[in-house]
C-alpha cells in the first residue's frame, strides 16, 4: 500500500531523513519510535505532503501512484489520512463545518460519530479553540472518521492525554484502523482482519497505544535513520531498559 | 485624509414621504436589504428610512418605543433638546460643524423606561442622487431597564454613485438598560463617509455594538468613543471589515471607563484585500477595578495595507487592560490542515476567510445573518 524508498529530506539544507525505506501493507500497522528531534514528525509530514521539508532524494509510492510531489488535498483524495499532535484552531470554523468538509461528497451522521467521541458540545464550537490535550485528539479522529482514509499516519495519540480520556482515544483509534470488525456467523475473526483495509503508522513515545490497538511491526527513528524492525512491544521493553543509546550501537 | 466638501449637493435632495415601502424602487429595496433593513417589516418593532435630506418612512409598531425624525422629536417633545450635542460639540471638526449647520434630519429612537422590546427596530440611512451630501444626527436613548436591539443600515442606491455622508450619533444607555446596536454599511466605490459617534453608558447598563462593511468606500473615519460613566456598567464593540482596492478605511473604538466596576471589550476582524485599514482603539480605565481588552486580527490579501494602532491609557492601580493584534497573511498551518483533509488551496483559503469575518458573536436576527453570509460569499469571490 504505501512504499517509501531511499527517502532524503532536509530543512533549510540541514538533512533530518537519510534515506528512509519504509513498507506498509493493507491492513498492517506500524509503529515508530525514536527520541525527540529524530524526524518522526518530518516523516509523517513528509508522507502527508506539509510543512517546510525538501525531499532531495527518494520516493514515495501510495497505493501504485507516486504521491512525491503530489500536493496534500491530492493525497488526502487517494486515502492518506493524519492526526496532527498539535492542529492550529481556525477563527469561526465549527467543529461541525469541517467534519462535514473531511467526509467530502460522502453523506455522514456527524452527530452520531460525535457521540462516538463524546464530541457533541464541541461540534458548535471553533475547530481546536481552547480545545485540551484530550479534546484534540477526539476531535481529530472524528474527522478522520468522516474522511475514512485508507492510511491512518497517528503523531503521538498519547501526547496531552489525561489516563481518562486515553481509554477512549485507545478504543477509538482502533476503531479506525480495524473498521469496528466483529465475527458474525459467516465470519470468522481472522477472515475479518483479512478483509481489513486500514493501515496505520503511528508515531509514539510511550507506547500507551499498545494496550489498545494491535500493532503488527515497530521501527526505531534515529537521527534521520530507520533501524530496529521487530514487535514493537519488544522494542518498548527493550528502549524502558536501555534507552535509545542502544540504537546507536545498532547503527555504527 | 479631508474630504472636500464643496464638491457634494447638500440642498435640493428632499424626498417624498411614502406610507408604504413596498413603493420604493427595486434598486432602493435590493440596498435597503443589503443595509440589513427588512422592507417587509417582518418580525420589526419599528422602522426609519431617511433618503438624501428627508425622512421618508416612520412608524413604530411597539409602544416601547418611540421613533420620531429630529426636527419632529425636538418639536414634540422638549426634553429632548437636552440630548443633543451633549456628548459631541459641533466644533469637534468641519464634518461636525458641516452637520451641525445643514442637518437634514435623523433619527431620535427613545425605548421607554422598562420597555423590553422583543424584536428589533430597524433603521435605514440611504443617499439616492448622484453627488448628494447627507447630514444626519441621530439619537439613541435607551432609558432606565429598557432593552432594545437597534439595527441601523447605511446605504447608497447604486454601487457607482458618488456621494457624501455625515452621521452624527449620541447613545443613552440609562441605568441598568441594554442596546444592542448594529450597523452595517453597504457603501460603493466613491462614497466618502465621516460618522461621528458618542455614548454614554450608566450604572448596570451595557452597551453592545456591532459594525459589518464588506462593501467598498472611497474613504471612511471613525472613531465613536463611549464613555461607561456608571458603575458595574459593560460594553463590547465587534467589527468585521473588508477594504478592498481603492477603499481607505480608518475605523476604531475609543472606550473610557469612567467608573469601578466596568468592563469593555473591543474585538476587530479586519481584511484588507487590495485596500489600506487603520484599525485603532483606545481604552482609558480612571477606577478601580476595571477591566478592558482590546484585539485586532488582520488579514492581508492582494497587497492590501492594515495599520493597527492600539493604546492602552491606565489611570487607577489595579486597573486590567490587555491588547493583542495579528496582522498577517493567512497562516500557512491553518491552511495544510485544512488542506490534509482533503481541501484544495483554494477551498481552504475560502473556508479560513469565512471563518475569519464569523459574526455569530454578534447575536443577529437569523434573516440578517443569512443576509450578511451571503454578502460575505459574494465579497470573498472578489477578495482571493
Amino acid at each position: 500500500m504505501l512504499s517509501i524508498n531511499n527517502l532524503h529530506v532536509s530543512i533549510d539544507g540541514r538533512p533530518v531523513l537519510k534515506g528512509i525505506n519504509l513498507d506498509i501493507d493493507r491492513g498492517e500497522t506500524v509503529i515508530l519510535f525514536g527520541p525527540n528531534g529524530s524526524g518522526k514528525t518530518t516523516l509523517l509530514y513528509t508522507i502527508m505532503g506539509i510543512g517546510n521539508y525538501d525531499i532531495t532524494d527518494g520516493s514515495i509510492i501510495f497505493n501504485g501512484t507516486d504521491i512525491t510531489s503530489l500536493p496534500p488535498y491530492e493525497r488526502a483524495h487517494l486515502g492518506i489520512g493524519m492526526s496532527m499532535q498539535r492542529p492550529p484552531s481556525i477563527h469561526g470554523l465549527k467543529t461541525r463545518d469541517l467534519v462535514e468538509l473531511c467526509s467530502g461528497e460522502r453523506k455522514i451522521d456527524i452527530e452520531a460519530l460525535a457521540a462516538k467521541v463524546n464530541m457533541e458540545s464541541f461540534l458548535d464550537r471553533d475547530i481546536n479553540l481552547g480545545f485540551s490535550g484530550g479534546e484534540i485528539k477526539r476531535s481529530e479522529i472524528l474527522q478522520l472518521m468522516a474522511q475514512k482514509p485508507e492510511l491512518v499516519l497517528f503523531d503521538e495519540p498519547e501526547s496531552g492525554v489525561d489516563v481518562e480520556n486515553m481509554a477512549l482515544v485507545g478504543k477509538m483509534a482502533r476503531e479506525l484502523l480495524e473498521d469496528n470488525l466483529h465475527p458474525d456467523r459467516r465470519h470468522t475473526m481472522m477472515e475479518l482482519k483479512h478483509e481489513r483495509r486500514t493501515s496505520g503508522l503511528i508515531i509514539t513515545h510511550t507506547g500507551h497505544i499498545l494496550d489498545y490497538i494491535t500493532a503488527d511491526r515497530g521501527h526505531v527513528l534515529y537521527n534521520g535513520i530507520l533501524c530496529c524492525a521487530d514487535n514493537p512491544k519488544r522494542i518498548l521493553e527493550h528502549l524502558a531498559q536501555y534507552g535509545y543509546r542502544e540504537c546507536i550501537r545498532c547503527l555504527t | 485624509m479631508k474630504v472636500n466638501l464643496s464638491r457634494y449637493e447638500f440642498s435640493g435632495h428632499e424626498s417624498q414621504e411614502i406610507d408604504d415601502l413596498k413603493r420604493l424602487d427595486r434598486h432602493e429595496q435590493e440596498s435597503m436589504k443589503m443595509a440589513g433593513f427588512d422592507a417587509n417589516e417582518n418580525n420589526r418593532s419599528a422602522s426609519f428610512v431617511q433618503i438624501d435630506h428627508n425622512h421618508a418612512y416612520c412608524k413604530s409598531y411597539d409602544p416601547g418605543v418611540e421613533i420620531l425624525p429630529l426636527g419632529l422629536a425636538l418639536k414634540v417633545n422638549e426634553g429632548l433638546a437636552r440630548y443633543q450635542w451633549q456628548l459631541l460639540k459641533p466644533g469637534k471638526d468641519e464634518y461636525t460643524r458641516m452637520a451641525a449647520e445643514h442637518t437634514h434630519g435623523g433619527y431620535v429612537i427613545r425605548i421607554k423606561k422598562g420597555a423590553r422590546l422583543t424584536a428589533p427596530v430597524q433603521s435605514c440611512l440611504m443617499m439616492h442622487s448622484d453627488n448628494v451630501g447627507q447630514n444626519v444626527h441621530n439619537i439613541v436613548i435607551v432609558e432606565e431597564g429598557a432593552e432594545a436591539h437597534i439595527l441601523s443600515g447605511c446605504t447608497t442606491t447604486e454601487a457607482d454613485q458618488s456621494a457624501a455622508h455625515i452621521g452624527i450619533s449620541e447613545f443613552y444607555v440609562e441605568k441598568n438598560a441594554h442596546l444592542t446596536f448594529t450597523m452595517v454599511h453597504n457603501w460603493g466605490g466613491q462614497v466618502e463617509v465621516r460618522p461621528r459617534s458618542a455614548g454614554l453608558v450608566e450604572a448596570g447598563g451595557s452597551f453592545l455594538s456591532n459594525y459589518v462593511s464588506l462593501k467598498p468606500a472611497k474613504n471612511l473615519q471613525m472613531y465613536p468613543s463611549v464613555t461607561m460613566k456608571g458603575a458595574a456598567s459593560v460594553s463590547r464593540f465587534n467589527s468585521v471589515i473588508v477594504a478592498s482596492e481603492g477603499t481607505y478605511m480608518d475605523v476604531g473604538n475609543r472606550v473610557v471607563l469612567d467608573a469601578p466596576d466596568t468592563r469593555t471589550e473591543i474585538v476587530s476582524h479586519a481584511i484588507a484585500s487590495g485596500g489600506h485599514i487603520i484599525a485603532r482603539g483606545h481604552i482609558q480605565a480612571n477606577h478601580s477595578p476595571a477591566k478592558g481588552h482590546l484585539e485586532c486580527q488582520g488579514l492581508l490579501l492582494r497587497n492590501g495595507i492594515i495599520q493597527a494602532i492600539p493604546e492602552l491609557d491606565g489611570r487607577a492601580e489595579g486597573v486590567e487592560l490587555s491588547h493583542e493584534a495579528a496582522v498577517g497573511k493567512i497562516a500557512r498551518d491553518e491552511l495544510e490542515y485544512l488542506m490534509i483533509r482533503g481541501l484544495t488551496e483554494e477551498e481552504a483559503t475560502s473556508a479560513i476567510v469565512r471563518g475569519f469575518l464569523n459574526i455569530d458573536i454578534m447575536g443577529l436576527p437569523p434573516e440578517l445573518r443569512i443576509q450578511i453570509d451571503n454578502a460575505i460569499a459574494e465579497t470573498q469571490k472578489s477578495m482571493l
